[in-house]
């Protein structure tokens, strides 16, 4: 095999097969490779999810895009209260890529797989010309077993529900952005990517108590949040003080002038969940090594509808929006 | 806080009408937003946003500038992320861009020489905006350049320098604006003696003041203590960064390659000697004369307020064009492009007064 990608990889000729069969079939232990992979009956209802990810750059402190593809895709069905199963894995490759990165990419890819317990059973290879594509590109979908007693809605979120966080917010976004801007940590701050299926799987044990799970990925939690406000006409009040950010995301973000609220998560859920059920929620994260600092953030309001507000560190008050789509690096 | 914030209502009482305060940069524009100071500010006291966002103030006539360079066969034009969006009079550099004109987003004036260096075939010109903070990193890297005779490497600069401004905001005779906060990082180059007119002969207090809710809540208090007192002074809340002096050795780099020029403020008209142009001897680092365009006449947004906004007569809200035909998504105004502009700072913290935040029901 060659040292870099060629167009004739993606050409379905003699190069593509062996590339295939020598690394895509190999480290996803694929038995089968049609066009489509035969999916054995799955009782219950679905969830189904797809997302391409173009992050640069594709190896960052704390991961790189292949690990990035797989879990991103499995939090998606996460949160939307799945168990993973099966994804697929497309992949748009710019010709002169380096044979040896995409073997990295795609061996991190088959272990995130078996470290998030789903398999990559379907996939898809493109070669692009030179120019067309900045190295590579990836698209995974995902199928996944709706878990029995979670419905996740925000459309269920209550006045005086409680709002939980996992984990320290920003990292992901900062670690990408001190990359990018040279800015040089030590120890250097890592990304959170992280699969979130097992956490949302115990905390299907409160049932209905979990009114609304997601994994505040672009945009940062004050978007997710602010979506959560909206579909549900209430209010939600965040407490600054409470935000759990690691002191490196901090430094990145004030250098930056990027406010953590709208920094990109790849290894965090918040979640809505009934009063009553907040301390249990919290006991539930406690200790676990995929809820690094779990934590109560904030709590649902019954006015102003669809608003978000910060109660600030220093006794102020602000309202916290969705972002105007400024042109933000590319995160994921 | 909550003690200095009691400091602040006894001294509003004291002076026994309403003060107005204008916070000169965009940075504790967007500070003041993000911790809620203005929540914490007795009804007495209101702050208001001056000229002090680089991009916000950038001439109509610069951006077409610009865009005509970019849009030159050959002509590589590097430039700052927040810059790409402001409006020109026929379309931004963005919308070049998407018509083929080759605009490059560089986070460094350093990155648009690397840019040079990896693009021999082309002339990479680099769109230099911003105040005494950014213009010696500028100065910097017009140096590197010389070093390195790299000679497909010039500037457009539209640099702009911050005392002249409020030089001409103070003789502005309608201002309504009882003392200024003035910004601390272009301070801790050029130091607080610039600043002494505004004292002396605009009869105002000033304070050069930090960034965090603290330093700003100090700066707010300082100025109503002079107020109460009847006095106008110019004073460093920001010691421990800024040095009376400034930093000789930025200014110095400055003066190497730089001399004052009048320049076009966008809202406020030209203002003597409050810009930076390159020294006649460095030519052909200077794009303006080197690679020579025609751009027709500036036209002004019709409706926009900016103007009127830098210069501290009206809020954002008050422009009719605010939140409706102008929006953080499809700016009219360049306040509403940059993220320190005071409409963009409105529109995303504080499009309405932020209501109390009591606990839950």
């Amino acid at each position: 095999m060659s040292e870099r990608i060629l167009l004739g990889h993606g050409s379905g000729g003699r190069l593509m097969h062996r590339l295939i069969g020598e690394l895509f079939a190999r480290a996803f232990a694929m038995d089968e490779l049609g066009d489509a992979a035969r999916l054995p009956a799955i009782a219950g209802g679905l969830a189904f999810t797809t997302d391409s990810y173009v992050v640069s750059p594709r190896f960052f402190p704390g991961g790189n895009i292949g690990e990035l593809a797989v879990f991103g895709t499995v939090n998606d069905l996460a949160v939307a209260g799945a168990q993973p199963l099966f994804l697929s894995a497309g992949f748009i490759i710019e010709e002169g890529l380096p044979l040896a990165e995409l073997t990295a990419v795609v061996e991190a890819m088959a272990a995130a797989a078996r470290r998030a317990g789903v398999r990559i059973v379907t996939g898809d290879t493109k070669v692009v010309a030179k120019g067309q594509a900045d190295g590579l590109f990836i698209n995974t979908a995902g199928v996944g077993r709706l878990l029995a007693g979670l419905t996740i809605d925000p459309a269920r979120i209550r006045p005086g529900d409680q709002v939980l966080v996992s984990g320290p917010i920003a990292s992901h976004g900062m670690a990408i952005m001190a990359r990018r801007h040279g800015i040089a940590q030590e120890p250097p701050l890592l990304s959170d990517t992280r699969p979130l299926h097992a956490l949302v799987a115990a905390l299907a044990e409160l049932g209905p108590a979990v009114r609304f799970l997601r994994d505040p990925t672009r945009g940062g939690l004050a978007t997710t949040l602010k979506e959560a406000a909206m579909a549900s006409g209430c209010a939600i009040r965040l407490e600054e003080g409470a935000l759990p950010v690691l002191p490196a995301a901090q430094g990145v973000a004030e250098l930056l002038g990027i406010d953590p609220l709208y920094a990109a998560n790849e290894g965090i859920l918040v979640a809505v969940v009934a009063a009553e059920a907040g301390e249990r929620a919290l006991a539930v994260m406690a200790g676990r090594e995929d809820a690094p600092a779990p934590g109560r953030i904030g709590e649902v309001l019954a006015a102003p509808a669809g608003m978000v507000l910060l109660a600030t560190a220093i006794g102020g008050s602000r309202i916290v929006d969705m972002l105007p789509g400024e042109e933000l690096p590319r995160i994921c | 806080m909550n003690g200095i914030a009691a400091a602040i209502g006894d001294l509003v009482q004291k002076i026994g009408r309403p003060v107005r305060l204008m916070e000169v940069c965009g940075t504790h524009t967007v500070a003041i937003f993000r911790h809620g100071i203005r929540d914490l500010l007795p009804a007495g006291v209101s702050l208001l946003s001056g000229p002090g966002c680089p991009v916000c103030v950038t001439a109509i006539a610069d951006v077409d500038r610009a865009v005509a360079l970019a849009r030159q066969p050959g002509v590589l034009l590097a430039t700052f992320g927040d810059l790409l969006r402001v409006p020109g009079s026929a379309m931004s550099l963005a919308e070049a861009r998407a018509g083929g004109a080759q605009v490059a987003v560089v986070y460094s004036p350093l990155d648009a020489l690397e840019l040079a260096a990896a693009n021999p075939g082309h002339q990479v010109v680099f769109f230099a905006t911003g105040f005494e903070t950014t213009s010696p990193l500028i100065a910097a890297t017009l140096l590197t350049a010389q070093e390195r005779a790299t000679g497909n490497f010039s500037i457009l600069s539209v640099h702009k320098l911050v005392p002249p401004a409020l030089r001409a905001l103070v003789a502005t005779p309608e201002l309504a604006v009882d003392g200024f906060l003035l910004p601390g990082h272009v301070s801790a180059i050029i130091g607080v003696d610039p600043y002494r007119f505004i004292a002396a002969e605009g009869g105002r207090p000033a304070v050069v003041t930090g960034f965090a809710a603290a330093d700003i809540l100090e700066g707010i208090w300082l100025l109503l203590r002079q107020l109460a007192a009847g006095a106008a002074r110019v004073e460093n809340q920001y010691q421990r960064v800024v040095r009376p002096e400034g930093n000789p050795r930025a200014l110095a780099l400055l003066d190497a390659f730089f001399e004052p020029a009048d320049a076009v403020w966008r809202g406020l008209g030209t203002i003597p000697a409050s810009g930076l142009t390159l020294k006649p001897a460095y030519a052909e680092l200077d794009a303006s004369r080197r690679l020579p365009v025609a751009v027709p006449a500036a036209r002004e947004p019709a409706g926009c307020d900016c103007g009127a906004i830098l210069r501290g007569l009206k809020t954002p809200p008050d422009c009719r064009l605010f939140g409706r035909a102008c929006t953080p998504e499809r700016p009219v105004g360049a306040c509403m492009v940059s993220s320190e502009g005071s409409c963009a700072a409105y529109h995303r913290y504080g499009q309405r007064p932020a209501p109390p935040v009591g606990p839950a029901a």
